[in-house]
């Protein structure tokens, strides 16, 4: 994740809710109480993961836990499905987006 | 209260809460599994915290009925067993195998009742898999449950009466709605006089969004072709073709879909027996006017067994229970029975006089570029799709799922298996129900490699809120 890539998402409400501490792809991150894992990665980045084919990047589609292009992993290796997952403080979150970007 | 098993509900939305709530009413405890971590479904999914908005700032015109629900839900404590955030993966004879709290459980019930509701229906364009692409289902979610926009200046695209709906509560939340492009000439809208006598709120609440759109200088453009996303790692833009004439829109959101479709991969695992729907051009399990399917003790309730609309789903719900309630011999009130029928019959005049406003632009499969994306998951082409059907002579879904692993992927063709089968039909110009349906295997969601199988009842999760 570089400076320079904007967020997707944008924050309309929970702006000054408590922050939960995470990180992404090992740098230290924030999300705020209520995200799923989702928005929290996208509020500050912008893209989820690289697909296992072609390498293009990916942001999630449907966000109701259907269309399974959400999917995240752990430094320890669980895989996480974004949209259905709350974020939790702590969660150690590897996109792999930056290595191509 | 008999030793038999207790029913199984599977789906806390409008249909599977309804549902409950008649069989505790007729004597029976439900076990209601679903997946969220709040009842509601998705037209009233719950926020996981407050954030300041209220219920009538998440749910319109809705409120209502949103409140209603969750209510008529917190009422059923101690009445049922309910299961938040587990995953119903698969089922046969009486057994249903479920993912709670880290373990899977094997649960026998009698009795199911399958609310499963909806996702959005799409078809592949150019880009569709592009970062900041979002179906307007999922652009409903992040707005409503979430509190984000996905983008400062978003278009939404598509067919369907979420275009509409969408597009209004992101320009209400202040959120720049660069343009609505309605794959539906705008000679289909007139398709809604006839849904007028129906249900006058609906048919007015729609011309409303229009009108306050077009108010606040949002572009609304009709019968447009062509639709493509553009960017490099991310959506910048929407190209389209109008009378002719190429257009063109920068935008960072986009919000896509083509009404929607039902989610029936468990009352295939359950054995029921399917017919083709013309007007949703889709295969739909049977089911008479209970909501009874072909299958002894199977119920199918809401958008899951066939797109109608968040109130008659609630209706179906209490529809099918008392159905179960006759089936085990219990007491039911067979004027309610009559009268609920008689309901979901008037609001499936009403959801034709919809659909007809908001046809499917089936012409759009043929035109579909070799080089798009039509598998998500497994990353196949339009273009393998057609070479597959053609050097192989394949006309049927699931043989060329074997050969091109089109719906092999992680979303069981969810999102790609009526694309595909609209882009068979297309290429050997058959008609779509000769492709056929995608069978359904379990699971019909990943589920982790981990799990154990609970010999001990779980822990279960406390429900939210």
């Amino acid at each position: 994740m570089s400076e320079d890539r904007l967020p997707l998402l944008r924050r309309i409400t929970r702006k000054e809710h408590a922050a939960i501490a995470f990180t992404l792809d090992g740098a230290p991150c924030e999300g705020r109480a209520g995200d799923t894992l989702l928005s929290a990665i996208l509020s500050r980045s912008d893209s989820l993961r690289r697909t296992e084919f072609s390498g293009e990047p990916r942001a999630g589609f449907c966000q109701m836990g259907a269309c399974q292009d959400c999917w995240v992993m752990t430094e320890t290796g669980e895989r996480l499905r974004a949209c259905t997952t709350p974020l939790q403080p702590g969660m150690r979150i590897v996109t792999m987006t930056g290595k191509a970007a | 209260m008999s030793t038999r098993p207790q029913p199984l509900v599977v789906g806390a939305g409008p249909a599977g809460i309804r549902a409950a709530e008649a069989l505790v009413a007729g004597g029976l405890r439900p076990l209601v599994v679903d997946e969220a971590p709040a009842c509601g479904g998705q037209i009233y999914r719950q926020r996981l915290v407050p954030d300041g908005r209220s219920t009538r700032d998440l749910y319109g015109s809705e409120v209502g009925k949103a409140d209603r629900l969750h209510a008529a839900f917190a009422a059923f404590e101690g009445k049922i067993d309910y299961w938040p955030q587990a995953l119903l993966w698969n089922l046969r004879d009486g057994v249903a195998d479920i993912v709670v709290a880290g373990a899977t459980r094997r649960v026998s019930y009698d009795g199911l009742v399958l609310a499963t509701g909806a996702t959005d229906r799409v078809l592949p364009v150019p880009g569709w898999t592009l970062p900041g692409v979002f179906t307007l289902g999922g652009s409903q979610v992040a707005l409503k449950a979430q509190g984000c926009a996905i983008g400062s200046r978003v278009v939404f695209a598509g067919s369907g009466p979420l275009l509409y709906l969408v597009a209004w509560q992101y320009m209400k939340a202040g959120v720049e709605v660069a343009a609505v492009l309605d794959a539906a000439p705008a000679s289909a809208k007139l398709h809604l006089i006839k849904a007028l006598p129906l249900d006058p709120g609906i048919v007015l609440r729609g011309t409303r969004f229009v009108a306050e759109l077009r108010l606040r200088g949002v572009a609304i453009r009709t019968g447009i072709e062509g639709l493509r996303f553009e960017g490099e790692g991310r959506v910048s833009g929407v190209a389209w073709r109008e009378g002719g004439r190429e257009r063109r829109l920068a935008c960072d959101g986009v919000g896509y879909g083509l009404a929607l479709r039902s989610e029936t991969q468990l009352a295939d695992l359950a054995g029921c027996a399917f017919r083709f729907d013309e007007r949703d051009r889709a295969w739909l399990p049977l089911r008479d006017a209970a909501g009874r399917s072909s299958v002894a003790g199977v119920y199918l309730a809401g958008d899951g067994a066939g797109i109608a609309g968040a109130d008659a789903a609630e209706r179906a719900g209490e529809r099918v229970a008392l159905a179960l309630l006759e089936d085990r011999g219990l007491a039911f009130d067979k004027a309610r029975a009559a009268g609920l029928e008689a309901e979901l019959a008037r609001i499936a005049r009403l959801r034709d006089a919809l659909e007809a406003a908001f046809p499917f632009p089936a012409h759009w499969a043929a035109a579909i570029d070799d080089a798009t994306t039509l598998c998500r998951c497994e990353e196949v082409t339009a273009g393998t799709v057609r070479e597959a059907a053609s050097r192989f002579d394949i006309g049927e879904i699931n043989r060329l799922k074997a050969v091109s692993r089109v719906g092999m992927g992680r979303c069981q063709g969810r999102m790609c298996a009526a694309a595909s089968a609209e882009v068979l039909a297309a290429a050997t110009g058959k008609p779509i129900e000769a492709a056929g349906r995608l069978r359904a295997q379990a699971p019909v969601k990943p589920i982790p490699l981990a799990l154990q199988l609970a010999a001990e009842p779980a822990k279960l999760p406390e429900a939210a809120e």
